[in-house]
């Protein structure tokens, strides 16, 4: 067991942010007490200043509220692609690792091909067929990373499988159900917690480039992707808009790949 | 002339396992080669047929034509749509296979040579990201693999934020501190260099950041390992032990990551061709999945299909030039 001394300065600046995203996920009120959709008409454009952080939209709109409150649409469009992608992941992955040869040989030719589709163009071939929204591009970031966790968790369950204890626990007459369940699953476990860390902030980054490319949610949702879709038109002359809500992306991306990697070396310890 | 299949006399043990290895091992590689092009094509055919709607209806400009009960039945007939499914796979099937991806609906010009006009700019822009991000990462590790632990800490968790950044906000944030800020760059793509070198930093910066990471890790070991010790105890100086032995050590992992880096630099190609306005294959595709362009769409997925096999396949190759024990297992 690692005392708390031993926690690198990452992981702990890694939970703050996170705790912050969540708080605004859950009650975004705490943290920003107006109305994400009320327009001032008078107050468009506005930079950043003191009684708006991060300026106003097009339509006088505080960027910051809108931040916060599009924080809880984003943090679970990157939860549900996440899971989505482990679900499918941990089929496969079992199915290769626990089934009979041909099962195995079968899965990993599926995955093979898989790969020859890179993530984003998975993503884009899926929203041609079943049209862009948040709904199909949150479906299709979980489609994409699914075959890239299947070979993780196949080769965690063909490592554990040998394991020295579930030989032992074959020995001692156990059944092939309780060593899956009893030692197996709770052995995978372990990295399946970690690839989901790394993988919320993952999605989250794909799902937003997708609305950023105008086939993910859409304004005047608060959502980041949806915020960044809309600002784009005013790179230029009105960075404020698009800078904010991908710098939360961003944020969050980078806080749990931190904490991934930082369980990753407490699970591998 | 016939192939010495068996040891002959001159070989030794070690040799003949070499050759004997490698037919095998080619004609396997090859064979899963053509099983993934003809799958990856299968599936895409049969994918596109998901599409709801009328096909004919998307080649004469979508629901909003109003195209005439004779045009679309023309159209049909001019496509193949009338034909059952498995004739059209078929027909499809053979085209391929000479090379006819077919005709583009949104450009009216084949496919081919709309993949032919965008397939250089984004090779170059895939290339020079490449060096760029191999380079970043080398100086990233040389520098925090030598200068104690606070700098590979530190090191560490800049390669994570860099491999964390989204492709869009580090193209805005480039632009806006290169083209607004300092104005030493354009903000979209112009031909040349100049318009080269923001969409290659966005892509790299990213994959430097992987790169580093893996590389930095499999460095720290080879510079612990006995071989170094070795070299050093033969009296190798330091930039011999760092560029002969830990670097080729470090350079395994990384080459193992060819397959992975050609995914994510077609992804991000998608998105920085788009916001710096820039030629190429990504933005094609873009234009081509928002107009519905079905064999365009296709077409590109099958190129980048074959682009990666043909890298995955280096890949192997390279490995083992770059490492002997693989040549001598299996």
């Amino acid at each position: 067991m690692k005392r708390l001394s031993t926690v690198a300065p990452s992981v702990v600046v890694s939970l703050a942010i996170l705790l912050f995203i969540g708080i605004a996920a859950v009650a975004p009120n705490l943290l920003a007490p107006g109305n994400p959709l009320a327009i001032h008409p008078t107050a468009s454009f506005l930079p950043p200043s003191l009684g708006h952080p991060f300026g106003t939209d097009e339509s006088g709109r505080d960027v910051y509220t809108r931040i916060i409150h599009g924080a809880g649409a984003s943090v679970l469009i990157g939860i549900t692609a996440t899971a989505i992608g482990l679900g499918l992941a941990i089929v496969f992955g079992l199915l290769a690792g626990l089934g009979p040869r041909w099962l195995d040989f079968g899965t990993t030719r599926l995955l093979e091909v898989l790969f020859a589709f890179p993530g984003l163009l998975f993503a884009l071939l899926f929203i041609v067929i079943y049209g862009p929204g948040v709904l199909t591009s949150t479906i299709a970031v979980g489609l994409a990373t699914a075959p890239g966790y299947s070979r993780i968790i196949r080769s965690r369950v063909l490592v554990v499988k040998r394991a020295p204890y579930i030989e032992a626990s074959l020995v001692l007459g156990r059944s092939r159900f309780f060593r899956v369940t009893r030692h197996l699953v709770p052995n995978v476990a372990g990295s399946l917690f970690v690839l989901a860390t790394l993988g919320i902030g993952q999605s989250i980054v794909w799902a937003s480039s997708l609305s950023y490319l105008g086939l993910g949610a859409v304004p005047p949702a608060a959502e980041w992707g949806a915020m960044l879709s809309g600002g784009r038109t005013y790179i230029s002359s009105f960075w404020w808009l698009t800078f904010f809500p991908g710098l939360f992306i961003v944020l969050t991306a980078a806080a749990t790949t931190l904490l991934g990697r930082g369980l990753h070396e407490r699970v591998r310890s | 002339m016939t192939l010495p299949l068996g040891p002959t006399a001159t070989t030794t043990t070690a040799e003949s396992v070499r050759r004997r290895s490698w037919l095998p091992w080619a004609a396997a590689r090859l064979g899963g080669v053509a099983f993934v092009l003809w799958a990856v094509a299968t599936v895409t055919f049969f994918a596109i047929r998901l599409i709801p709607g009328d096909p004919a209806e998307a080649i004469l400009g979508g629901p909003g034509s109003q195209a005439s009960r004779e045009a679309l039945a023309q159209a049909r007939k001019d496509y193949g749509l009338d034909l059952p499914l498995g004739i059209q796979y078929l027909h499809y099937l053979g085209r391929l296979a000479t090379g006819d991806l077919g005709t583009s609906y949104s450009l009216r010009s084949p496919v081919t040579t709309v993949i032919g006009q965008n397939l250089g700019p984004t090779l170059l822009l895939a290339v020079s990201s490449l060096l760029i991000a191999v380079v970043l990462a080398l100086l990233l590790a040389l520098w925090s693999s030598r200068s104690g632990r606070v700098a590979a800490a530190a090191g560490s968790v800049l390669e994570i934020i860099a491999s964390a950044v989204p492709h869009f906000w580090l193209a805005i944030a480039l632009i806006l501190l290169f083209s607004t800020a300092l104005g030493w760059l354009p903000p979209v793509s112009v031909p040349g260099p100049a318009g080269l070198i923001l969409p290659a930093l966005t892509l790299a910066i990213p994959l430097a950041g992987f790169l580093g990471q893996v590389m930095r890790e499999s460095l720290l070991d080879a510079l612990a390992s006995p071989f170094v010790l070795a070299a050093r105890a033969r009296g190798e100086g330091e930039s011999g032990v760092f560029w002969r032995h830990a670097l080729r050590h470090a350079a395994i992992p990384a080459i193992g990551l060819a397959g992975w880096a050609f995914g994510s630099l077609i992804s991000g190609a998608v998105v920085v061709e788009t916001i710096f306005a820039r030629p190429g294959i990504g933005r094609s595709l873009l234009s081509a999945v928002q107009d519905r362009d079905v064999p365009l769409v296709l077409g590109v997925v099958l190129i980048v299909a074959v682009g990666y096999m043909l890298v995955t396949t280096l890949t192997d190759l390279a490995d083992r030039f770059v490492d002997p024990r693989l040549r001598e297992r299996s």
